[in-house]
């Protein structure tokens, strides 16, 4: 805050000047530096409506500390003759050019400098004269640029406020209050005061906390959905699986080329699973290579080696084969709906959409009797959660599901279907090895939380959302999820 | 999923009607194919190596159509067409026979000797009479077995296709195998004899044969093919000779499938033969080569019979036995109602080799029927759901960690060995990890033991990010575990790290004690928790601690070693805490 007295000098000023002043002429007027005004102008512009000020800059000429001596002296060639002066160098050769003075280099005594005129007129001390009384517009330009050449003359920029009144002018100022503090909510001296006010424009601070990732935002709004339906989550922790659970009881030959080297990271320690319920393996490969439930069976040598491989879990599908087989033992069969979110693996290439590792989304319904119409039913109930509405299903084709669908869903952004999720009933060479009654049906669908993760938070490139390299501003950043907005 | 492309004008020409694009992409999911790209090979080509490269290339219209990986019969033009009239009910489908050769001839035979039974055991064989050929119909051929090898015979691994021109060489034929040394003749397309030998070296520099080599490369005995003359028709699966090679002018084809797999070896011939018989003289007859060691399952047709309800029952719709049976002979599967009231017999073709059992049948009547006409219903299934109570305690702690101040991060659970040894100041001996066998590249190599490295590692990729960092997660990490049936288990584990230009134990420590508050647990060393001055090779001497609870250890929390943190390239301190959270279920 600029003096109180200098504001109210500035404002007595004003009071006088109807259309306004000028800050340098205020500057002028009262004898103080510019700067101090241009503070006092900011000052009064912060108390609100006192005073109106716009920024204006106007150009002059000004004489340099040279020019000043020779606007009072006379110009050095002058100088040189009235020999006022020894003779400069600059002097003498521009008398020299004026043909002011000759040298005679042949005087006895060594050469001596001779006047060849009578008398004068120093030009340049007129001009420098003329700009000092402030009237450079009588210049020719072609002057002004000469003696700025010779450094005489300078043009100079002055930046200055046009003050005017504002639309509550007055010439007594109240001091205004940043803040209430409790002092004056004790004497209630706030009643008096004036308060400075606030700039909405400007953002708030940051509050300090941690934050949800947003991956797991939208997990948490999965399972959110799955428990709203009923679904029961299956205890998916055991990311080693054995080829056995991974595979062979979902019916997949052991030729598939999923079980190959390039797709499945395999484990080289421990390397086998050694412990199968036994009665159950044996129904399992007699499937595989023999056939039976009525099924022709695969036809082919099923290793028992094979399927002791351990390896890296490719889908929470293996932990449905154990919580179904699981369900199989039970005395009597009971209905039931299960659902995971969590970690699977594949040895693939990697790119900006796919990663070695992502989390599968699967949902599990087993019942009697339950019918292809049955598995659209749900999936539609499941999709418009998500805020899905228009679906439609493909014929596609699973070595575990038939029938298998893919699930398309209509994007108004693409114009055009896009994969959603695949879906399925489980093959009956699956089910009834493990015991299941005949006449039970197990749906399921699938789909990957990352793609629905990435599409929702406007990140193209997974590796800034999934891993090390994820971008933390980004974490801070993202919004809550609703899925359904 | 293997794309088949075919010219788009051949194959509306063979469709007898022509549809535009979106008509067509209908079409194909309706009946689960995916038309994938609409493309011409000068657009491939100029995109794969430029424009330049491309000019003077063929811009005839190219459908590029994904077909499921168990449905090989749909794997070339001549497939596709037939599959999609019958679909449309424009043809019926076709009836493939199983001949013997005009004039009570003997049928071609095909001796297999014992040497085969150590590399490749079984071979099938048959003969397509006055075939033919055009450039289009020969490029096809080629083609089929090209996406054949590549798909039902796992890149000729388990069975490799070989095409001859029967009138260029003379029955019985002979499979057997001998040392690649004894084994001498021209390779297809080459212009002198090669040994066996000589090939696989010849061939090694070879951009496309060079990965079949494998398969039989350290064999001690080749397997190959003669006729009666001697003269050799192929070294499965590697080449072909060139003496018996198809062309264009080729009236006869012999056609032999050898493999490791012989289920499979029959399927890849029917398909062969089925696909391209359409061309013989008397279409879709296929004369039967005789195997010596035979089984004669080729081109055999099967029946099953199923009743109506159990379609009706299984899809979720009411239609009748003859509307059904209707619906899968538009799927290639012959139908007609029996006798029997709501019985349906289905002949199931040799070209399905996918339909091993009733569900697939229904699926059939269900594609014909169509997905999205099937009414939608849903299930009465009554059920209570229960969440797994180690996600629950999870779910509840991340969101009261994150309040606290901490920022969740979400790292992989695959990493180097080097990760969390190494760095780590640790032996990998001692560390209980689980060991991948194939990875790629460093980064998976074994499965996290702890989830401390990733927090590091998200810190050095963010290290631009204003101070302090705090991060948290809460994930799996993987053990050796004998008592599980795979020898694994994985093991839920809370890890928080602060970094600042103070070490801020006190932050750390304080997280503890919150964690601790959030789960109920008192202080004590009885049956709350405590910590205790621990050495451990991860932090800085001095400034580790070991968390128990109820006496028992369940993690450690301290500053970390100036030289982990140099590992993972930062440059601040650093303290963090590690601890299992099953203990609090």
């Amino acid at each position: 805050m600029a003096d109180s007295g200098l504001l109210d000098s500035v404002l007595r000023l004003l009071e006088k000047a109807e259309d306004g002043v000028d800050s340098q002429d205020v500057s002028a007027g009262l004898g103080v530096d510019h700067q101090l005004i241009v503070g006092a102008v900011k000052s009064l512009q912060a108390l609100g409506e006192v005073i109106s000020a716009e920024q204006r800059s106007s150009k002059h000429w000004e004489l340099t500390a040279e020019g000043c001596e020779i606007a009072e002296q006379g110009s050095h060639e002058a100088r040189v003759f009235t020999a006022k002066m020894a003779s400069g160098k600059v002097g003498f050769s521009k008398a020299m050019s004026n043909k002011w003075i000759r040298v005679d280099k042949a005087h006895e005594g060594g050469p001596r400098v001779f006047r060849s005129v009578e008398s004068i007129e120093d030009m340049v001390r007129d001009k420098l004269q003329l700009v000092q009384k402030g009237q450079w517009d009588r210049l020719e330009e072609k002057d002004k640029n000469e003696l700025k050449k010779r450094k005489l003359l300078a043009e100079v920029t002055v930046k200055s406020y046009w003050i005017m009144k504002g639309s509550s002018f007055s010439t007594t100022i109240t001091k205004q209050e940043t803040e209430l503090t409790p002092e004056m909510i004790a004497s209630g001296s706030w009643k008096e005061k004036k308060f400075k006010p606030y700039n909405f424009s400007a953002l708030g601070v940051a509050p300090d906390c941690g934050h949800l990732h947003p991956l797991m935002k939208v997990r948490t709004q999965f399972r959110q959905i799955f428990l709203e339906m009923g679904f029961t989550e299956m205890p998916t922790n055991n990311f080693i699986e054995s080829s056995f659970w991974n595979f062979d009881s979902l019916f997949q030959p052991q030729q598939h080329p999923a079980r190959d080297q390039h797709d499945t990271f395999f484990i080289s320690d421990p390397a086998l699973a050694h412990e199968f319920p036994q009665d159950y393996l044996e129904r399992v490969k007699k499937v595989h290579s023999e056939g039976g439930y009525g099924s022709q069976g695969y036809k082919y040598d099923w290793k028992v080696e094979e399927a002791q491989k351990n390896l890296l879990r490719t889908h929470t599908t293996a932990v449905s084969a154990r919580m179904l087989y699981k369900l199989a033992q039970q005395e009597t069969f009971t209905p039931v709906k299960y659902f995971s979110i969590d970690r699977v693996f594949r040895n693939e290439t990697l790119d900006a959409t796919h990663l070695a590792e992502f989390h599968q989304i699967e949902g599990v319904v087993a019942d009697y009797d339950l019918t292809l119409g049955n598995l659209m039913g749900i999936l539609h109930q499941f999709f418009t959660k998500l805020g899905i509405t228009k679906l439609r299903f493909k014929p596609a084709f699973n070595p575990y599901t038939e029938p298998s669908m893919e699930i398309f869903s209509y994007h108004e952004g693409l114009k055009k279907w896009v994969e959603v999720g695949n879906s399925g009933v489980f093959r009956p060479e699956m089910l009834l090895p493990m015991g299941l009654p005949e006449g039970v049906t197990v749906i399921a669908w699938g789909l990957s939380l990352e793609r629905p993760t990435m599409i929702k938070y406007g990140i193209n490139n997974i590796r800034e959302l999934v891993g090390h390299k994820v971008n933390l501003q980004m974490v801070y950043d993202s919004p809550i999820c609703r899925l359904d907005s | 999923m293997p794309t088949v492309s075919v010219k788009r004008d051949l194959l509306f020409e063979a469709l007898g009607q022509t549809y535009t694009d979106e008509e067509f992409d209908e079409l194909c999911f309706e009946f689960g194919l995916e038309l994938d790209e609409i493309t011409s090979e000068k657009d491939i080509i100029s995109r794969e190596q430029g424009d330049d490269k491309a000019k003077g290339a063929s811009d005839v219209v190219l459908y590029k159509i994904d077909v499921p990986a168990n449905r090989y019969d749909l794997l070339c033009l001549e497939g596709l067409v037939r599959g999609l009239q019958v679909f449309k009910e424009k043809s019926d489908a076709p009836l493939y026979k199983r001949v013997s050769p005009a004039d009570g001839a003997e049928p071609q035979r095909l001796v297999i000797t014992e040497e085969t039974q150590s590399v490749r055991p079984h071979a099938v064989a048959a003969v397509l009479r006055n075939i033919k050929f055009t450039q289009e119909r020969y490029d096809s051929f080629i083609e089929l077995q090209e996406k054949l090898h590549q798909n039902i015979c796992r890149k000729r691994t388990l069975v490799a296709i070989g095409t001859h021109d029967l009138d260029t060489i003379s029955g019985p034929f002979t499979y057997t195998a001998k040392a690649p040394s004894d084994i001498r003749f021209k390779p297809l397309s080459q212009s002198k004899e090669f040994t066996a030998a000589e090939l696989m070296t010849h061939y090694k520099t070879d951009s496309h044969l060079r990965h079949y080599l494998h398969i039989i490369e350290n064999e001690p005995l080749y397997p190959v093919i003669y006729d009666s003359n001697g003269v050799v028709l192929s070294m499965p699966p590697i080449i072909n000779g060139d003496h018996s090679k198809i062309s264009l002018n080729t009236k006869n084809v012999f056609i032999e499938c050898t493999a490791t797999d012989l289920t499979k070896a029959k399927i890849t011939l029917d398909m062969m033969v089925t696909m391209f018989s359409e061309y013989c003289q008397e279409p879709f007859t296929v004369e039967a080569a005789e195997v010596v060691c035979p089984d004669g399952r080729e081109l055999a047709y099967r029946t099953e019979t199923l009743s109506g309800e159990f379609i009706n029952k299984k899809v979720g719709i009411n239609e009748s036995a003859e509307s059904i049976a209707q619906l899968l002979t538009r799927m290639c599967l012959r139908s007609e109602v029996t006798g029997e009231p709501n019985q349906i017999q289905v002949e199931i073709p040799p070209t399905r080799s996918d339909v091993i059992h009733a569900c697939d049948i229904m699926e059939d009547a269900a594609i014909a029927y169509g997905f999205n006409n099937i009414v939608q219903s849903t299930p009465q299934t009554y059920t209570v759901a229960n969440q797994f109570p180690l996600n629950k305690l999870t779910e509840l702690l991340r969101q009261d960690i994150a309040a606290a101040g901490f920022t969740e991060a979400l790292t992989f659970a695959l990493c180097s060995k080097e990760d969390i040894a190494d760095k780590l100041r640790k032996n990998i001996k001692k560390t209980k990890a689980v060991h991948i066998a194939n990875p790629k590249t460093a980064e998976f190599q074994v499965a996290r033991t702890c989830l401390l490295p990733g927090l590091l590692k998200t810190i050095a990729a963010n290290r631009k990010m204003p101070l302090p960092l705090k991060l948290f997660e809460i994930s799996d990490v993987v053990l050796k575990d004998e008592t599980k049936d795979v020898g694994a288990c994985n093991n839920r584990r809370l890890c928080a790290v602060f970094y600042n230009k103070s070490p801020g134990f006190e932050v750390i420590h304080g997280l503890l004690d919150r964690i601790m508050q959030l789960l109920d647990i008192k202080p004590g060393s009885e049956n709350g928790y405590h910590i205790q001055a621990a050495e451990d090779s991860t932090f800085f001497p001095g400034r580790c601690a070991e968390i128990f609870l109820a006496g028992k250890s369940i993690g450690h929390l301290g500053v970390l070693h100036p030289d982990v943190i140099s590992q993972f390239e930062l440059t601040m301190p650093c303290s963090a805490i590690d601890l299992n959270i099953e203990p609090f279920l």
